[in-house]
């Protein structure tokens, strides 16, 4: 089992949320943040001075998929987060111990 | 307001129908109505005209009020950061509760009983003498209570003003003891100057140095962003300030308030013509025209000089150009009122952005440069704009109106308005820096630094501003 984070566009979620649909992932965490890679950030006026607004707003997906699933997941990821510039996001994988469905105590793979 | 023009209506038929009536009783030999029923045909009417002013005074000491809550709580509220919203709120709030106990006590006296030219007297302690017969030397068709309390709203809305300036690190404590003693010793001395009997720059009541001030240029805005400035030299800057970015948290709560300070307005200017016939209409015209002039100067400038014009801006400008007609309102013709509003959103405008970067102070909500500049400007354009076809406020000793300002040819009108602007300057900085000494000595002025880096919700008042998460 493996955990995706996916951080992307806002505007990019329910492309993204369509596309994992599709190839069967439904469980996922859905997370409002602010960040920047390598975009800068805009600027704002406020009373003649000049600001840098460099927190931009972000969406942060968590997922934990089996072993077979992730590559499918991070091409569903892939094509409906990207737009070709700088800030669509970055997608971390990593491996997870142990997953449990809270309602039953199920343990594994089969609890994802 | 239907039914009361019908019910006017009817009164007037009914005292026609029974004057009728009583002529048709009459013995032959007299042929009109007695001089018993004409008077009281001329108390029906009096009734009627009474009926109609203290309507509309009761309704602009309510707009007026609505200024400051929600108004200005909401205006002020939106512009902090998030984690001092409750506090600035507050300090708008308590001004409501405080400045209407004292105003009862003792500061209604001092501005508007008789006594010296600068200050008036106890007679009106706790209100005494003051009940519903009119006082004819302010408003002969009102209750002095209904002029009392309209007054009171004046009170309550000018040292809040001055919270601007303060904004995010005054302890609630030093700002409600700061503001109480301000109120006597500032506020009401002015207030008795402009508007009282017997006040030197009273220029409807043959004050020395006649001031045009129709609805509190000098009295409200000059008196409270002058002394924001003091406030915000002697407190110093926020901790951070200019270096980190400190934008509203809320542009949204200071649209609405900004809103609600425009129609308020119409209480605040239009309900100085202390009567609802047709000063009340010219000074709420000009009050609308100084407003939109001054909107649309300001963003135009934001427009030409950043690329794009901003809410805030708009809102900024609006509020000037109501600070600068508002000693003008009841003087001035309409398109004066829009020219005074293009020039006050410009200067208001440099003033903000320029000055207070040249100079350096943290005048956090911009109280002086909208509220001091602002009144200063207005007083002065009152002199040149006011007109005695608007407004006859000087006449001959026959009764025939006087040239008003520089438009009728009185330019000596504009040197009596720097009278009562210096004045209204003086006081103001010398009572806010002995009374800003006195609490600081007493209770402490700002908050320590840990306390201000934290919040004032938290730290002042022990509450949250949002708890979105509950």
């Amino acid at each position: 089992m493996q955990k995706i984070e996916a951080v992307i566009q806002p505007s990019k979620l329910d492309a993204v949320k369509d596309a994992l649909l599709e190839i069967g992932i439904e469980g996922m965490t859905i997370l409002e943040a602010r960040g920047h890679g390598r975009q800068k950030g805009h600027t704002e006026f406020y009373r003649g001075r000049e600001y840098t607004v460099d927190l931009l707003p972000k969406i942060k997906l968590e997922m934990v998929v089996s072993d077979e699933m992730v590559e499918k997941a991070v091409q569903a990821i892939l094509s409906s987060a990207r737009s070709g510039k700088i800030g669509d996001g970055k997608i971390f994988i990593s491996k997870i111990d142990e997953a449990i469905r809270i309602r039953n105590d199920e343990r594994g793979p089969s609890a994802l | 307001m239907h039914r009361r023009i019908v019910k006017l209506v009817s009164l007037l038929i009914l005292c026609m129908g029974s004057l009728l009536a009583a002529a048709g009783q009459t013995v032959a030999g007299s042929a009109g109505p007695t001089a018993d029923q004409i008077a009281k045909l001329q108390a029906q009417v009096a009734a009627a005209q009474s009926s109609a002013d203290n309507a509309w005074m009761l309704v602009s000491a309510a707009l007026v009020l609505m200024m400051t809550g929600p108004g200005l709580a909401l205006f002020y509220g939106g512009l902090v950061r998030k984690k001092n919203v409750l506090a600035t709120m507050m300090q708008s709030f308590a001004m409501m509760a405080i400045i209407t106990v004292l105003w009862a006590i003792v500061s209604y006296s001092l501005a508007f009983d008789s006594g010296t030219s600068f200050i008036g007297g106890l007679h009106h302690l706790f209100l005494r003498g003051v009940g519903l017969a009119p006082d004819p030397d302010y408003a002969a068709t009102i209750p002095l209570q209904t002029f009392m309390v309209y007054q009171l709203m004046f009170a309550i809305i000018t040292p809040a003003l001055i919270t601007g300036a303060f904004a995010e690190r005054m302890k609630f404590s030093a700002m409600a003891l700061f503001l109480i003693l301000w109120s006597i010793v500032v506020y009401s001395p002015m207030a008795h100057m402009v508007w009282g009997k017997g006040g030197l720059l009273n220029a409807a009541l043959g004050g020395h140095f006649p001031t045009l001030d129709f609805a509190g240029g000098t009295v409200v805005h000059v008196t409270s962003g002058v002394s924001a400035l003091v406030c915000a030299l002697y407190l110093g800057k926020r901790v951070g300030y200019p270096r980190e970015a400190m934008p509203p948290h809320s542009v949204v709560l200071s649209v609405i308030g900004a809103c609600l300070l425009w129609v308020g307005w119409f209480g605040f200017n239009a309900g100085s013509a202390l009567s609802s016939g047709s000063l009340a209409t010219s000074a709420f015209v000009n009050t609308h025209f100084g407003a939109a002039g001054a909107a649309l100067s300001w963003a135009i400038a934001e427009w030409i000089r950043n690329g794009k014009p901003s809410a805030l801006g708009a809102i900024s400008g609006a509020v000037a150009g109501l600070v600068a007609i508002t000693p003008a309102a009841g003087f001035v013709k309409p398109m004066s009122a829009i020219i005074i509003g293009l020039i006050a959103g410009i200067f208001c405008y440099f003033m903000v952005i320029k000055v207070k970067n040249w100079f350096g102070y943290d005048d956090s909500l911009d109280a002086f440069g909208v509220h001091g500049a602002g009144g200063t400007l207005g007083a002065v354009l009152t002199g040149i704009f006011a007109s005695s076809a608007i407004n006859p406020i000087f006449k001959d000793a026959s009764g025939n109106p006087l040239p008003s300002g520089a438009v009728d040819g009185n330019w000596h009108q504009v040197l009596n308005q720097l009278v009562g602007i210096a004045l209204a300057w003086v006081i103001s900085i010398v009572g806010t820096l002995i009374l800003l000494k006195i609490v600081d000595l007493t209770v402490g002025l700002r908050v320590t630094r840990e306390h201000e880096v934290e919040g004032l919700d938290l730290t002042q008042h022990g509450e949250e501003g949002y708890d979105f998460a509950s």
